[in-house]
């Protein structure tokens, strides 16, 4: 690791205003992807905002009846929550999905958001990655590509964003609301939040620098069933091959994200409107523009068969 | 220009650090060790209680908190398997809950309660966990055993407050104290001898689960 040097962060408007005085500043909330990533040196920060302190790990009822959920709040919280449980859960469901007991308890709302991909050659400094080295080139097209998106990829990058609690929050139309280094406010529907990794898979959100999260809105509950299905190679501890985060109601409309298949949570409203026919015509929409390698075919079909599954345990 | 005697200060703390030598120059050379024209160092002082005990140390802000209480403080029972929060080896609970002591800075703890395994129990008074871990041979080799053992306690603790889990089967009901229950929230912890069997009869039997 890089020597850097440390700064608790005496409030959300010094931290978003250190952060943007320095390019090599990072903040810090739970630690445990930034260290891991600082560890192999693909993060190479001179100075950590630990912000932690902030006040940040409140879950509030918002005035329009939604919930104000803290950037600091840990995913474990976030997951117990009585009101989260009862009205969001798919968002629980997401959650303790997620990770393991151990990290859920320190990782926090925006630093999942804010996770960075799991491509293996990504995390092997060895290896030519557009995402790690801009301009270095792809290990991942016709490299190993199993565990790759298969839409809104592009000819520099075809990483997954490896969240299972932004495909919930996608699903739930969140709302990110952060401070930027001049102390203004914004909030930035999820939809937009992630980008597509176009030519510049290294920019992964519409963050500018130093802009500082606070706190990720959730609008009134919409009922219906909450159903969080993920599919992967081991039962537990394993981050999703697919997911689908899906709310569907009885009439059988609804809405549907869909994880592991593009860098960011996935979901084609146009294609919503199919849910009532099926998984088969509901999947076509949202796999519309696939382009899987020869490695990652098969998440076409799982994506398919893992929201008939889900279909079918919202009727049952 | 940076403040001279503020220099001052931060080489003398840095002269106390492993790293010194790479530190100083680092202060000295780069506008990056400021922020907001603060000058600052590489070494942090932190204050935490570890199984009880107030420690205060001084240390390179790279260090976690499992190297802290392995080099620093010479608790060696909590291990480095992986060092990336994969193995559960270095579970430790911080203010009752468990986290991986290798995915946190220690400077990020000031404050904060630590416990580790020598903080459960010792040789000859053990804690109900490490004395149950014992009598049913829950582990071979006995590195991952104290990471186990925090998570076993820390997961019984997390069902009786009503955490849930990804088998809970419904959140607006308490969670279980079930076999299926523990087996999934145990999965933050490898154990590369395969002793798991015996580490869920072990938690099993503190727990109370009869079936
Ligand atoms: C072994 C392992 C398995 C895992 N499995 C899964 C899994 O199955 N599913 C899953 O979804 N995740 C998984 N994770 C990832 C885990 O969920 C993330 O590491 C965690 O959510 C990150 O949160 P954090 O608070 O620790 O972020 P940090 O590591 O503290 O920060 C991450 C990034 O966010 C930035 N940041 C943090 N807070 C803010 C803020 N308020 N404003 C602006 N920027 C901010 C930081 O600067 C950093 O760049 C796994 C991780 C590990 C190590
Ligand atoms: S898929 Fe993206 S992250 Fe993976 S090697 Fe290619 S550029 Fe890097």
């Amino acid at each position: 690791m890089r020597a850097f040097t440390y700064e608790r962060a005496s409030s959300v408007e010094a931290a978003a205003k250190a952060a943007a005085s320095n390019p090599e500043a990072k903040f810090i909330a739970g630690g445990t992807n930034l260290l891991d990533l600082m560890k192999l040196e693909i993060e190479t920060p001179t100075h950590l905002i630990d912000v932690n302190g902030l006040g940040l790990d409140k879950i509030e009822a918002t005035p329009e009846g939604g919930l104000r959920i803290g950037a600091l709040v840990r995913n474990t919280d976030l997951a117990a929550h009585e009101t989260v449980r009862r009205d969001y859960g798919l968002l629980s469901r997401a959650l303790v999905a997620g990770a393991s007991g151990q990290l859920r308890n320190r990782a926090t709302t925006a630093g999942n958001l804010l996770q960075r991909t799991r491509c293996p050659y990504f995390y092997d400094p060895n290896q030519p990655c557009n995402k790690r080295q801009p301009g270095s080139g792809c290990s991942a097209i016709g490299g190993f590509s199993r565990q790759h998106a298969v839409v809104g990829v592009s000819d520099a990058c075809i990483a997954t964003h490896p969240s299972d609690m932004a495909i919930a929050m996608r699903a739930l139309d969140a709302t990110v609301e952060t401070v930027k280094a001049d102390g203004s406010r914004r909030a930035i529907p999820i939809a937009d939040f992630h980008r597509l990794p176009g030519d510049t898979p290294h920019i992964e959100t519409v963050l500018e620098r130093g802009e500082f999260i606070t706190a990720v809105l959730l609008p009134s509950p919409v009922g219906g069933k909450h159903i969080y299905r993920k599919v992967r190679d081991r039962a537990s501890y394993a981050f999703a091959l697919v997911s689908i985060g899906a709310i569907i109601h009885p009439d059988g409309t609804g809405r549907v994200a869909v994880g592991g298949i593009a860098h960011k949570p996935w979901r084609v409203e146009a294609a919503e409107a199919e849910l009532p026919k099926g998984a088969r015509a509901a999947a076509r929409g949202i796999l519309a523009d696939a382009r899987p390698t020869e490695q990652n075919r098969f998440k076409v079909d799982l994506v398919e068969r893992a929201l008939g599954a889900v279909l079918s345990e919202a009727r049952g | 220009m940076q403040d001279p005697i503020q220099l001052e200060l931060s080489r003398r703390d840095l002269l106390i650090s492993s790293a010194a030598t790479v530190a100083v120059t680092g202060v000295a050379g780069s506008a990056a060790a400021q922020s907001a024209g603060k000058q600052m160092a590489y070494v942090t002082k932190v204050n935490f209680t570890v199984n009880g005990e107030r420690r205060e140390l001084d240390v390179d802000n790279r260090t976690t908190l499992l190297d802290a209480l392995r080099e620093h403080l010479h608790l060696t029972g909590t291990k480095k398997g992986c060092d990336h929060g994969q193995c559960g080896a270095c579970t430790v609970m911080v203010d009752g809950r468990r986290i991986n002591s290798c995915l946190t800075l220690a400077v990020m703890h000031d404050g904060d309660e630590v416990t580790t395994i020598e903080g459960l129990g010792q040789p000859g008074n053990l804690h109900p966990m490490q004395a149950a871990f014992v009598k049913h041979d829950g582990f071979q080799c006995g590195y991952c055993t104290p990471g186990q053992i925090c998570s076993s306690v820390a997961v019984l603790e997390e069902i009786k407050a009503n955490i849930p889990s990804h088998v809970t089967g419904d959140l607006n009901s308490p969670a279980q104290l079930t076999a299926a229950e523990v087996r999934e929230r145990m999965s933050g912890n490898i154990c590369r001898c395969g002793a798991y069997s015996n580490i869920l009869d072990a938690i099993s039997e503190v727990g109370g689960i009869t079936a």
